[in-house]
C-alpha cells in the first residue's frame, strides 16, 4: 500500500507516530476520558462534541461589541437589550441561544458593573466566545469579591470615589454581559467603528472602552 | 414562594453535599432582593441526572458589606427576613 503525501509517494516502511496528547493538562485527559466514556455509553456523540466546540469557538467578542456599538447608537435598541438581551442579540442576527439567560447591564456616571463567576467560570460565551485564562483563575474569582476596587486598578481601571461599583457574581443561570459606557469624543461615528472601541475586557467590566485616539494608535 | 423587589432575605446557611450553586461566602448573609430572573430548574439535582423538576425560582440579590455584590440565588436557599 501507498499514498501521497508531501508530494510523493512512499511505501509505509517506516513507523508513524500516532497522534498524542502529550502536554495537555490533567484536566484535558480527565475531559477526553468523561468524552469517551459518554460516546461509549451512547449518552453523547463525537460529532455533537465536535459541533459543540465549533459552536463555541465561532463565538467572538466582535459579537458582543456589535450589540454594544448599536446600543451606544440607538437608545431605544439599548432598552430593548436591557430588558431582553436575547430578543435585542436576534434582533442583530446573532443567537445567544435559550439558554443559559443572557442579561445586559449598563456602566453609568454612577454604577461600574464587574463580572466574576466565584464558583467556576460562567461567562456569556454566546456573545463573547470562551473566557480568558484569568477569568477562570483562583486570584480573579476571589478577589473580584473581596477587593474589585484593586483588581479594577491592576487591569488599569480607576474610578471616582463617588462611583458604586456592583459586582456581579454568576451563580446560576443567568449570564451577564456589561456595556461599557460610550466613551468621549465618538458622537456621529458609524456604528462598525463604535463596536471597534468595544473591548472584550470592558464588557467584563475589568475595563472601559478604547477611546478613540487609543483605538487608532 | 414570590418574593418582591425590596424584601429583605438571608441566605441559609445550611451545608449542602454535592453540587450546589450557592456560594458559601454568601451563606447566612442578609440581602435585598432586586429582582426575579425566571424560574430554572433544580442545578442539585439536575447535576444528576435527575430532570431538575419542580423548577425554581431565582432572584438577584444584592449584598452590602462593603462593596455590594449581586448574586443569583434560588428561592429555596432564602429565607424571608422579619
Amino acid at each position: 500500500m501507498s499514498h501521497d503525501h508531501d508530494g510523493h509517494d512512499h511505501d509505509h516502511d517506516h513507523p508513524h507516530e500516532p497522534i498524542g496528547h502529550d502536554g495537555d493538562p490533567p484536566a484535558a485527559a480527565r475531559a477526553r476520558a468523561l468524552e469517551e466514556l459518554l460516546v461509549e455509553k451512547g449518552v453523547i456523540t463525537r460529532e455533537a462534541v465536535r459541533q459543540g466546540v465549533d459552536w463555541l469557538v465561532s463565538r467572538s467578542p466582535a459579537d458582543g461589541s456589535r450589540l454594544v456599538a448599536r446600543a451606544w447608537a440607538d437608545p431605544e435598541f439599548k432598552e430593548r437589550l436591557l430588558s431582553d438581551a436575547r430578543e435585542a442579540a436576534l434582533e442583530v442576527g446573532l443567537d445567544p441561544g435559550p439558554s443559559p439567560k443572557v442579561v445586559a447591564v449598563e456602566n453609568t456616571d454612577d454604577v461600574h458593573h464587574m463580572v466574576v463567576c466565584t464558583l467556576c467560570s460562567c461567562y456569556p460565551r454566546a456573545l463573547l466566545g470562551p473566557p480568558p485564562a484569568w477569568y477562570k483563575s483562583l486570584p480573579y474569582r476571589s478577589r473580584a469579591v473581596s477587593e474589585p476596587h484593586a483588581v479594577l486598578a491592576e487591569f488599569g481601571v480607576e474610578l471616582d470615589p463617588d462611583v458604586e461599583v456592583h459586582v456581579l457574581d454568576s451563580t446560576a443561570d443567568i449570564r451577564y454581559l456589561v456595556i461599557p459606557q460610550r466613551p468621549e469624543g465618538t458622537e456621529g461615528m458609524p456604528e462598525e467603528d463604535l463596536a471597534a472601541l468595544v473591548t472584550r475586557d470592558s464588557m467584563i467590566g475589568v475595563a472601559r472602552a478604547s477611546s478613540p485616539a487609543a483605538a487608532a494608535a | 414562594m414570590t418574593l418582591e423587589v425590596g424584601r429583605r432575605v438571608r441566605v441559609s446557611a445550611r451545608e449542602h453535599r454535592g453540587h450546589h450553586r450557592t456560594p458559601g461566602y454568601l451563606k447566612g448573609r442578609a440581602g435585598t432582593i432586586q429582582r426575579y430572573q425566571g424560574s430554572f430548574t433544580n442545578p442539585e439535582t439536575r447535576a444528576y441526572g435527575d430532570s431538575g423538576l419542580p423548577e425554581q425560582g431565582l432572584y438577584l440579590v444584592r449584598f452590602e458589606n462593603g462593596v455590594p455584590i449581586y448574586a443569583d440565588i434560588y428561592e429555596h436557599w432564602l429565607e424571608e427576613i422579619g
